[in-house]
């Protein structure tokens, strides 16, 4: 339970900066700090990948969802999920020739990471 | 597609792992300026369609049907997509063009795609194959009503951008995406929802799917619904912005958005600020008018009458598209005819206030726009200290959504959240420098000049193409549970497709169920046990109240039972009325010229009625008159004795007598009147005696000693070939 008092509304004590904007000048201001409260989500967005955003990457590579499932696991138990699942897969298929699938199937049998991991120099487990 | 034919749901399901969607993105309505149908002109209608089922009153007014400039959303998901299918056919034959599908419940934290076909609870498991059914059938049915069918589900819960990617594929069209509604409604991590929502919204931005928000939510979930207008502008704005920044383009980003309250409240007087401040700010963007269901109950009027002054509010601002929620949804999921009247309703409100803003406009001085000033600077004052707490997840852990108080009033009992909590909280990984996504439509940080392309080439390049380049390269998996699943469902209610076998249907292929309403005199607890009692003497199984309204506490209390029949009708085995067998109106004319014909006519009973009497007879409504039948009018409220009286004196052929009242089968009882004071008089076997009105049927009419009768849609040519044909019987004896 919250414990904290009801706040009176004191909005035309609070409104004092803006009763004199023009309803233009409150329209650029609404956005104004629309634009301040959106650019930490946008850049953090920006910096960092997900698990639903590699399986979409996965898909999109021409793997079916319960491949990409089973991979993007993979890929974070093995500390990769930094480097892109779908990277990962690419990388194994370049280092082998493979085709991009096969070289999913690889990984998705276990195989394979050892060599992804030492081209990236990663050496950490789980 | 012939409209006698039904859908062939079987055929649809055929072959899918090789359907192709025919196109990508959003169809809006083509406007016509000045459209003219039967000498009416309309200001905000779009191009007709080619197909459709008009108004029940167009049948005065050539049968048109005037399509407004808004596209028309109904929401059709009953768990069985297969059945959904044809409900949809009903829908955009109604006038929908954007048909929204529930996810089933529990979806949002579904890890991964759902596949197959299985049964949904509340909404549809939303799974690829049945995405490709769906869309499949609405290329059929958008091609019979002649007008693009946009398709339209929900990218969000934990598996967002895997869902937007197989939406890209599968040519859906619009799609509902928003973080918030994931952090406040379904308690997903609000930093793994915004980094996820990116990634979905620049896939969107891809397939040109235009994106409605949540931010209508925050209105039914409130406490106080129009308390939270300040935040809900706020919501809005985080939204778009955020849309726009990761490339969804401003014509695809629309608000949901939705008058917060609803009568007995002052519904114009605090909806309409609301509304109006909201289009000022966001006039870069598209809206689409939600209709308010919070306080829906479960009458389907009292829903109906919402709906049309949510619709005033769309026409005294705008509306680009106008949701419909069906007048049901207070009480079950939606049924099929619900849907059908909500899209009725939205048509006809719509064309009904059409070109409003040609005759009225809103003050722009006075209660009005001091409201709208009001509620834009709340707003300004709720973001001013959302950044100040430390910006929006500070904001959401500290309650400041969903706060009964209206903005800065504050009664602390909003929606918290952890920043660090809720489902797949800590699975956001940052990427490294090396980091790739050899992929199109892939948002933020990607290494791809480490492989040799410049920063701004499609990193899918370097697999040849992506499944958005390359179809080939999609994995398409039919079933993976071998018991729930279409083909299974299916085999129980095969029988019902395209088949002469019927049962009554409100939503699945042979549910049997039917509503009876019933009008008890007394008090609402016996009436409930009462209506129950009887549905169970009707035999009607699992019957259960839906509604019930009070007439007047002692006097009487409306009770509608919903139950379940186990009726199956051989549609070969039913013997159907003669249709009517029509002379031609040459055949008509011709042997009226060679035997004038004279009828008396009149409304009988203390009726005032006139107007359908009238539609018959006149020449200007394409009555009898035209084929040169003398018509002797005697007006309202005539006598049964004067009507026969008049026919002898005038040595009139035929009387025509019009009973509109009903009451006590008042009507019937005077056609008999008739049949017996012309008997008496010895001109019966002379006299034609037809009679006519809204609630005739006419077999019982010729029960009652009447020639003929005619019921509600009958013409004046239905009337002129009867005569015709009856006295050329006559003669002929």
């Amino acid at each position: 339970m919250n414990t904290k008092k009801v706040r009176e509304d004191d909005y035309l004590k609070r409104r004092e900066h803006l009763k004199n904007l023009s309803d233009q000048e409150l329209k650029e201001r609404f956005w104004q700090l629309a634009e301040q409260a959106v650019k930490p989500l946008v850049d953090l967005a920006y910096k960092n990948t997900s698990p639903a955003i590699e399986r979409s990457v996965l898909l999109r590579m021409g793997f079916s969802s319960l491949e990409a499932k089973d991979l993007v696991e993979k890929v974070i138990n093995h500390g990769l999920i930094s480097k892109g699942a779908g990277h990962v897969v690419y990388r194994l298929a370049k280092l082998e020739n493979l085709e991009i699938r096969e070289a999913g199937m690889m990984l998705i049998n276990d195989k394979g990471f050892d060599k992804v991991k030492k081209s990236f120099e990663v050496n950490k487990h789980e | 597609m012939n409209k006698n034919q039904k859908l062939d749901v079987l055929e649809i399901l055929k072959d899918l792992d090789k359907y192709e969607p025919r196109r990508r993105g959003w169809s809006w309505r083509e406007p016509v300026e000045n459209l003219e149908m039967a000498g009416n002109v309309y200001k905000d209608a779009s191009k007709p369609l080619k197909n459709s089922t008009p108004l029940p009153a167009a049948k005065y007014f050539g049968n048109i049907d005037p399509q407004p400039i808004q596209v028309i959303t109904s929401e059709i998901a009953s768990g069985r997509f297969e059945d959904d299918i044809r409900r949809m056919r009903m829908a955009a034959w109604h006038g929908a063009d954007h048909l929204m599908v529930i996810r089933t419940a529990g979806q949002s934290h579904f890890d991964g795609l759902i596949e197959g076909t299985p049964q949904g609870v509340g909404g549809v498991p939303i799974t690829r194959k049945q995405v490709r059914a769906q869309r499949k059938a609405l290329d059929i049915i958008e091609d019979e009503v002649g007008r693009p069918i946009n398709y339209h589900s929900y990218v969000s819960g934990v598996a967002g951008p895997d869902i937007a990617v197989m939406f890209a594929e599968e040519g859906v069209n619009g799609a509902h995406q928003d973080p918030q509604y994931n952090v406040l409604y379904r308690n997903i991590n609000m930093v793994r929802s915004f980094v996820d929502a990116a990634e979905s919204k620049k896939i969107m931005a891809w397939a040109d799917i235009l994106q409605i928000d949540g931010a209508h939510n925050a209105n039914a979930t409130a406490m106080v619904a129009w308390k939270v207008m300040p935040e809900l502008m706020v919501q809005h704005a985080i939204n778009s912005l955020f849309s726009e920044k990761v490339g969804i383009k401003k014509d695809n980003i629309a608000l949901s958005t939705v008058p917060p309250t609803a009568a007995p409240a002052p519904d114009l007087k605090i909806n309409l600020p609301y509304a109006k401040a909201l289009r000022d700010f966001f006039s870069d963007y598209k809206m689409r008018a939600q209709m308010n269901t919070k306080y829906m109950e479960s009458s389907t009027r009292e829903a109906t009458v919402t709906h049309v002054l949510n619709m005033m509010i769309s026409k005294l601002t705008s509306a680009d598209i106008q949701s419909t929620i069906t007048p049901d949804e207070g009480r079950n999921v939606p049924w099929h005819m619900y849907n059908v009247e909500a899209c009725d309703t939205a048509k006809q409100a719509l064309i009904g206030m059409d070109g409003l803003l040609e005759m009225v406009e809103l003050k722009d001085e006075g209660y009005l726009p001091e409201k709208v000033r009001e509620l834009k600077e709340r707003s300004i004052l709720f973001f001013e200290e959302l950044l100040a707490s430390g910006g929006y997840f500070q904001a959401v852990e500290d309650g400041f959504f969903i706060d009964s108080g209206i903005y800065p009033e504050r009664n602390y009992d909003g929606i918290s959240r952890k920043i660090n909590g809720g489902i797949g909280a800590n699975t956001v990984y940052e990427r490294d420098e090396d980091y790739l996504a050899p992929v199109t439509a892939h948002f933020g940080y990607n290494n791809v000049q480490q492989y040799g392309l410049k920063a701004d080439d499609c990193p899918s390049i370097l697999i040849n193409g992506s499944t958005f380049e390359d179809r080939s390269k999609i994995q398409y998996i039919d079933e993976l549970d071998e018991e729930d699943n279409v083909n299974v469902r299916l085999e129980t209610t095969k029988k019902y497709l395209n088949s002469n076998i019927i049962k009554p249907e409100v939503e699945w292929a042979g549910d049997g169920v039917l509503v009876v309403d019933v009008t008890l005199p007394t008090s609402t607890r016996y009436a409930e046990a009462a209506a129950l009692e009887i549905a169970k003497h009707m035999n009607l199984l699992d019957a259960e109240v839906i509604h019930k309204e009070v007439l007047q506490d002692a006097e009487a209390t409306r009770i509608q039972v919903k139950g379940r029949v186990d009726i199956e009708i051989d549609l070969t085995k039913l013997t159907l009325p003669k249709e009517p067998d029509l002379l031609s109106d040459s055949e008509i004319r011709d042997y009226i010229n060679e035997h004038p014909m004279t009828i008396i006519a009149g409304t009988v009973g203390e009726d005032e009625h006139s107007v359908g009497l009238r539609e018959i007879i006149d020449i200007k409504h394409g009555g009898i008159e035209k084929y040169g039948i003398n018509c002797i009018y005697l007006g309202t409220s005539v006598p049964i004795t004067k009507l026969v009286d008049a026919a002898i004196e005038a040595n009139a052929d035929a009387i025509l007598m019009s009973t509109i009242i009903s009451h006590d089968d008042v009507h019937y009882k005077n056609m008999k009147k008739t049949h017996e004071y012309a008997v008496e008089k010895g001109v019966r076997d002379k006299l034609i005696i037809v009679a006519g009105g809204t609630q005739v049927t006419p077999e019982i009419a010729e029960k009652n000693g009447v020639d003929s009768g005619f019921g509600r849609g009958t013409k004046g040519y239905h009337v002129a070939s009867f005569l015709v044909k009856k006295r050329k019987e006559m003669n002929e004896n």
